[in-house]
Formats: structure tokens, sequence, C-alpha cells
């Protein structure tokens, strides 16, 4: 992790503290412990309903999202260069936006008499920017101590805990990545635990509540961390060693398959009381059933090598590496496994085991025939995720490796919507899918380009002509001196 | 499968591993559109370098017929670029603390006498990646306490400390910001702590022997620091403060009102509020282009487009790196980039330029020598394919006093070695 590396060292002293007084772990005792049902929801008439009576049901999905499409007036952006990351670019092509999709693109698209029409000459559309690492509202600005809620560094295994319990809503870096073109995210717990929790994927919308960011019925994802955040974190209480976090991945899995079969079991045949709920091992399982998908923190490519060994051996599966610095050395496996990379472009240096971070990393990967992701960790870095690809994009060049902006624009859209488990409703500018939309000053991969326009489920998000409109959080009233940080 | 030019300069670098030849040498960088910064771009120009300086720029120029020549037609040819303010040399993988010399230990928070420089590892392996990039020189500075020490510039020549010094100290830094992080409990003690060194130091210069023969009231630093700070209120050497809330800059503005202290303010991300009195306070801003985030509640007011709100108001901007924390070594790089998103943000292209080369020279004394392309000055320079600030764009030449210093990184290497499946060192 990049700015949460502050975070996680001033957690190394806590948990030293804390380490030395606490008690046993609590969620990873060796005492069996229950499991979790993907079809536990189905009706059961000889128990109460859930929240009536204390029968709680596992994966219910406690906290729904509460997130409804705007309504919104027909849209047509015309005349303008498409980069709709699912075929080639569309010069002087059209986008018609219609009831929250995309309805037509093409070069003859005609608008709808009640549209509003928007001419792009000059200018580019791109699908919504995804980013799928990024830890905004987690960690929100300011970054004082009251509003850091991203690593629950008080034991190395904890797949109890939830990021979206810790997202604030009113965190003023959730605007700035929606007028940099991010319409997605996936907020994660921090790097300090071998396994950190559970993601929540979020729109960029305003909200009250973390409900209302929710992406409906987007997958959960579990963080997992490999190499040095974690062994310097629990130096004290252990694990302080690579083999030490090897063992605790392993060991958890232990607990969460048995777990799974417990519950499973009692699922099919509903013998006796049901099996107590576990927080962290309900997570745990549905990695296991497929369900949640794994989003694991790896940058050296002999510990990726060693994470997908382990995922083989508990028969899960690795959704995508992040911030694989030597996902390059891998390419060609990461490619055979199907697992996508989550990359900087050129962050790298700041601790050993970011040192052979290159430049041509995503194209390498990319060329390689790997899903390349381009993600932030940084709320900076999030408002430009588009410079990101263009540096690697030129670094891949100077090898050899040219990479095309239809190739260029899938490490910022439908790859990283792929790694959520949403691309097939958020991505690409194809007919049907959600109109997350952006229109650009110019073309995205140049610096000089800017985010004009933005669009999320076909209704207007983000203006950058109209300051006016401009999505302010509650906590820039009276503290910031100006919406969005800036002017236009 | 294409070589590429890294595959050759790695290939070249590994079979000639001296530097290249030192001494008379003369090159002619031709048919480029070139900016001298100090001037009107020039189309289809010519800049003459002989033994490490720049003897001619312009059209019509007679190049002798023992020159080097570089053919830079259709690209583009700078002066090199510097950062202003960075961990470069005196950091290199941040969490390894054994590679990182920027903060002194210092008494109390002022460590006024720490030459940083003497830290610097000119082997260090983040120096290659930002010279190829075409950085050129860069001001290193020590961080932490309320005087943090003395900053360095340094050219980026491959070589020892010795070659690499420029000009030692080129400034005194320190931090007026968070009172905690220098020693203070409050803001107010802070600045009181400022003055009273400041006075001090001024009352040491005038009476060295009596403080020798302990005939003067205790001082509220050690000799050796206030040896260090009487420069900087002689007026001789800038202090660069670190400080980005308004009233902080303001606190700091009044400071040097009271006294001949040539202040540089450095962060600065609320400086855009106060754009009108540094310009009447004749103080430059090093400026940061891309943050906005109110991460802090000193920073609250940051925003994109303050090198252009500065710059039109009239005040001196130098553009420094946006990278933070324990990476911003390994982007130093990336000062292009931020010189491409200040001009997004409404600095124009030339000022951009102006704020990586000829601006930083000056505010820090040394435009007699660097940051431009004219007769006399140091034969910095950098040739491009294109828009330096692109990302698309490739540094094609980097001189530094005259010499080609473009040298394979080990981030070259790597992707040299990875560049097939399996690795080239495990081919037959």
């Amino acid at each position: 992790m990049r700015i949460r590396l502050v975070a996680a060292v001033a957690a190394s002293g806590l948990v030293a503290s804390v380490g030395a007084c606490a008690p046993a772990t609590a969620t990873q005792s060796t005492q069996p412990r229950p499991a979790t049902p993907a079809t536990q929801a189905r009706a059961d008439t000889s128990r109460p309903a859930p929240g009536a009576g204390g029968v709680s049901t596992p994966n219910a999905d406690p906290f729904p999202s509460t997130y409804v499409v705007p309504a919104s007036r027909p849209t047509l952006i015309r005349d303008v260069t498409i980069l709709t990351a699912a075929g080639p670019t569309i010069r002087n092509g059209s986008v018609l936006i219609r009831d929250g999709k995309i309805a037509a693109v093409g070069t003859t698209v005609s608008a709808p008499a009640d549209a509003d029409v928007i001419d792009g000459r000059g200018k580019y559309v791109t699908p919504g920017i995804i980013d799928d690492h990024s830890h905004v509202g987690v960690y929100a600005a300011p970054g004082v101590d009251a509003l850091s809620d991203g690593n629950e560094a008080t034991n190395p295994v904890t797949p109890n805990v939830w990021a979206e319990h810790s997202v604030w809503p009113q965190d003023p870096q959730f605007p700035r990545a929606l007028a940099s073109g991010v319409t997605t995210a996936q907020i994660l717990p921090g790097s300090a635990n071998l396994i950190g929790g559970r993601s929540v994927v979020l729109k960029m919308v305003p909200s009250v509540t973390v409900q209302g960011m929710k992406f409906p019925g987007a997958k959960y994802g579990l963080k997992m961390a490999c190499g040095e955040n974690p062994k310097r974190v629990y130096a004290q209480r252990g694990p302080s060693t690579r083999m030490g976090n090897v063992a605790g991945y392993r060991a958890a899995w232990i607990q969460a398959e048995a777990y799974r079969r417990r519950w499973d079991k009692w699922n099919a045949d509903h013998q006796g009381d049901a099996p107590q709920r576990d927080l962290g091992l309900e997570t745990l399982a549905e990695v296991l059933r497929g369900n949640i998908l794994v989003h694991n923190h790896c940058y050296r490519a002999d510990e990726m090598a060693q994470m997908i060994d382990i995922s083989k051996e508990f028969g899960y599966k690795i959704r995508s590496f992040h911030h694989g610095v030597e996902a390059y050395k891998i390419a060609d496996r990461l490619a055979k496994e199907g697992i996508s990379a989550s990359l900087w472009s050129d962050w790298g240096g700041f601790k050993m085991e970011a040192m052979d971070g290159v430049r041509a990393n995503l194209a390498m990967v990319s060329a390689a025939g790997a899903r390349a992701i381009v993600h932030s960790d940084d709320p900076s870095g999030m408002q430009r995720l588009n410079q990101d690809a263009a540096k690697a994009m030129a670094a891949g060049e100077q090898i050899g490796i040219h990479t095309t902006e239809d190739d260029a624009i899938k490490w910022l859209t439908i790859n990283p919507a792929w790694a959520l488990g949403l691309d097939d409703r958020i991505g690409s500018i194809e007919v049907g899918k959600n109109a997350d939309v952006v229109l650009w000053s110019g073309d995205p991969f140049s610096v000089y380009s800017r985010v004009d326009r933005v669009w999320i489920d076909g209704a207007a998000a983000y203006d950058r002509a109209n300051p006016a409109s401009w999505w302010r959080t509650d906590f820039e009233l009276g503290n910031v001196p100006l919406p969005g940080g800036g002017g236009k | 499968m294409k070589t590429g030019r890294i595959g050759i300069a790695i290939a070249v670098a590994l079979a000639l591993t001296l530097p290249l030849a030192a001494g008379a040498q003369t090159i002619a960088i031709t048919g480029g559109k070139v900016y001298p910064v100090s001037g009107p771009a020039i189309d289809n120009g010519t800049v003459l370098v002989r033994d490490g300086k720049i003897v001619a720029v312009g059209v019509n120029i007679a190049v002798p017929n023992d020159a080097t020549r570089i053919d830079a037609t259709g690209k583009w040819v700078t002066p090199g670029l510097i950062d202003a303010l960075t961990g470069l040399g005196v950091s290199e993988i941040g969490q390894v603390q054994a590679t990182v010399d920027r903060s002194a230990r210092g008494d109390s928070g002022v460590a006024a006498s720490f030459p940083v420089w003497e830290g610097i590892n000119p082997a260090s392996s983040m120096f290659p990646p930002a010279r190829n990039d075409g950085i050129t020189s860069v001001v290193v500075v020590p961080t932490g306490g309320l005087v943090a020490g003395q900053a360095a510039l340094i050219d980026l020549v491959p070589g020892t400390l010795s070659d690499m010094l420029d000009k030692a100290p080129v400034a005194l830094v320190a931090q007026f910001g968070d009172p905690r992080s220098g020693g203070s409990g409050a803001r107010g003690e802070q600045y009181a702590r400022l003055k009273e060194l400041l006075d001090d130091a001024r009352t040491y210069a005038r009476r060295r022997s009596d403080f020798d023969r302990a005939q003067t009231r205790p001082f509220a630093a050690r000799r050796a620091d206030l040896e260090a700070l009487v420069p900087v209120v002689e007026g001789r050497l800038p202090l660069i403060v670190n400080a980005d809330q308004a009233s902080d800059i303001d606190a700091v503005l009044r400071l040097a009102g009271e006294t001949s202290v040539k202040v540089i303010i450095a962060g600065g991300a609320e400086s855009w509020t106060l754009a009108n009195r540094l310009v009447s306070a004749n103080v430059p801003v090093l400026v940061r282009s891309m943050n906005n985030i109110p991460g802090s509640f000193s920073a609250l007011g940051t925003r994109q487009e303050t090198p252009a709100i500065l710059r039109r108001a009239g005040a001196r901007v130098v553009l420094i790196g946006n990278g933070s924390g324990d990476a911003e070594v390994f982007n130093v790089r990336n000062l292009k980039y931020d010189a491409g998103v200040a001009v997004a943000y409404g600095l124009s292209w030339d000022d951009a330029l102006r704020a990586i080369t000829l601006t930083p020279a000056e505010v820090l004394g040394v435009a007699n020598r660097i940051g431009s392309l004219q007769p006399g000055r140091d034969a910095n320079i950098v040739v491009w394919s294109g828009d330096p600030f692109e990302f698309s764009t490739r540094v094609e030449h980097v001189l530094i006093r005259g010499r080609e210093v473009e040298r394979p990184s080990r981030q070259d290497e790597l992707m040299q070695r990875y560049r097939t499946y399996p690795p080239a060192y495990r081919k037959p």
C-alpha cells in the first residue's frame, strides 16, 4: 500500500502493546466453529423469520444497498471519439443514454426529440473509470486518527470485519474521484492483516449512508495481504516471518473448510440445532463457495506463486493480485491461471518488496495475455488512473510492446469490472450496459485532458462547467473553501 | 520482436561500463525546436556545446567539423529539469532505515548545522531513473524538526559526491506547520522559537569572540547551529520554510518581514489565498500541482490551480514533484508530468517549463550556471521526442555538463530480462 503504510507503521506500535496483553485470538481459536450456507435463505417455516426471535441468517445481505437509479432525461453525445473497451475506437460517433442504460452507440445514432444533445467535437467518451483498489471512505480526509478506519490491526486474521462499516460517506475524497471520471470503486480494508476483511463496491454518488452508495448486487471481495506489511505489524505477536504468514493463511482456510462442511451438512439435513454462526468463517466459507472474490495484496512474484498454490490447496480462486509490482515476472502464469493483476505504473522502491517495480509492468502483463488493471490504493492516484495507464503505455513502447488505446482503456474499465464480477453490467460502452459514461475534454491518455462530464446510470453526476452543481460533502461546508477543491 | 532503445542501451552500457570520455568535446545539437527558457523558442535551432558549457544557441550557427552531432530534427530541446525539493540520494528504500539519511536527530528540533549532502550515496539506484527522464539537477533537502538542516544542489552526474555537488549549502530548511513535529506544543511557541533562533544567530554573528570566551548570555542553539544560521540572518542563504496553512504562511511572512531573512515557501497548499502578499514580499513558492485533497487540517484549501493563480498574480512559482512519502525518490522522474498537469489547471506552458528550469535556478541563486540554454551556462540539456510534458514523449538524450549521462537503470535491466518468458537468464 502507499499512504496506508504510515497507518500500518503506526498500527504496528499499537499492536505491539495490545499484543502483549491481549487474550488468545477470538476468531481463530481451535474450537470447531459453525459454517454458512449459500442456500440458507430458502424458506424454512419451522424457524422464525430472520430478525424475529433471534435467528439470524448467514449471508442474508444484512446491509442491503438502498441505491436507486435516479430518473434522467435521454442524453445523446454526438460527434465524439468513443473508446468503448469492447472493440475498436469509434470516431465521429454518438452514444445515446436512456433510462440509465446505454441505448445506442455507433456512427449513426438518432436522438429522441426530448434528448439532451451534447456536442462532443474534439472530445472523447469512455466508460466510467473503475478503481478496484481504494481506501477512500475508510481512510478519509483529513487524515486524522479519528477517521483512520482501514486496518483492524488487532489480529492478523480478521475476515469478520467489513469495510463498509468503516466507510464515511462524507469523505471529500469521493467527489474528487467522481470528478476524475471514477464511477465505481472497490473499497478495501488495509493490508496490515493476512486476511483483512470484506471489501465493498461503491458508486461514486452522494449519500448520507454507505448503503446508498453500494452497488446493487455486487459481490463482496475478501482482502488478503502478503509479505512485509503483516509481518511488520505483527512482529511482536506473530506472524513475524513470511513462513508465519503462509501458516496463518492455511490455518484460516482449514477452519473455513470445516465450518463450510458443517453448515452445508446442516442446510441439507436440518438435523438438530443450527451450528453457531462465526462472522469470520462465514466470509471465508463464502470464498470457498465462490461467492466472494479474493483480492490479494502481493508484491513479489515468488509470493504470488505461493498464494496460487494455497488457493489450489483449498479450492478457491484468486480474482486479482493487487500491487503486483513483480507481476511482469510471472505474467504468463497469471494468464494461464486466469488471475488479473491490479497495478500501478510507477510506484515502487519504497520497501524491499517494491524494489523491482517497472513502469512497463501493465503493458508486459497485458502483452502476456493476462488481465491488466490500473488501480490506485491512493486518493490522489485514484484521480489520475488514466495518466497511470498512459505512462505504462509509453514505457511498454520503449521496450517494443505497443499498446493501443483500445487495449489501454480496458485496463481502466472492463478489466477492473471483471475483477469485481461486474463486467456484465459496467466497464464498456455497449448497448444494455449501465450508462456510466465519462466525457473527456480530449484524449484521456494526454496529460492535458480533463474530465468534462460524468454520468452514472444515465444521470448527470458531474459537470465541470457548472461548479454550483458539484457534489460537496458535509465535511467540506465551512471547512474547504471551494467545491471540489478548485475551480473549473 | 523489436529490441527497443533500452535493449540497445543496455548492451552498449554493459560493454562500456566506463563513463563516456571526459575533457574537451564539442557537441552540436541541430535542427530541433529549442526552448532556451531565457528567451523565445527557436525553430530549427542549434545548441553548440564545448567543454561542458553552452557556447552558442540559435539559428545559422556554424558547427565545427570536429563536433559530435546530435540530430534533433523534429525533436524538442530544453534545459535539464530541476527538482527543487527532494530526498533523492539520501533516501533509497524508504522502509529500510539503513538507506535513509534524511533527518538529523538535532537538538530540540534544531539541526541547522546538519549537512544533508554528507549522506548522499552517488551509487543509489534511484539516480538513473531520474536522470534518464531528463532531471539533471535536484535540491536534496533534509526533513523533520523545526530547523531540519542544510540543503544542497547537486547535478545528477555519475561520479563521486564531489563530482555531483553544485552548491552546498544552497538553502537552510525549516518547517512551520504542525508544531508537534518540530518539538513545540503550539504554533505560537513554534513562532517564538524560530524568532529566538534568528535573533540569537544575529547576536552570535556580532559577538563570536565573546561567545568563545563564554561572555554572552545563553543562546537557544548550539554554536554549530548558530553558525549555520548566520548566512540566513544576513540574507546570504535562503530559508526554505515548509508551510501549507494560510495562517502559517502568513506567520512566516511576518517573521521574515521583521528581518532580512530571504524566505522561500515550500508546499504552500493554501498559498493561493495569499498570492498578492507573496508577490509584494517577493517570496517565491515551491508548490505541487496534483494536490486537491484536504488531507490535513493544515491543507484544507489545497487546490490544483495554485501554480496558475500564483503566477497570474506575478509570484515566482517553482513546481516540485508530487511524489510523497517513501516513494518520492522513485518518482522524481515524474516532475515533467506535474508541469503538464499544472498546464491542464491553468498555468501557461511556458511558465510550466520555466517553473522546473529557470525559476528554481533563479530562486536558488544559480541561474548564471543552470536553468536555461544560453552561452556560458552548464550544458545541462535534454532532447525530447516531442512535448516534454506528454506521456507519449520519450527522452532521447540527456547531457549534464556537456556529457551524455543516460545509463540503464535497474528497472531497464529488469524489463529487458523479463521481456520474454521464460526470462532471458533461464534461456540456454
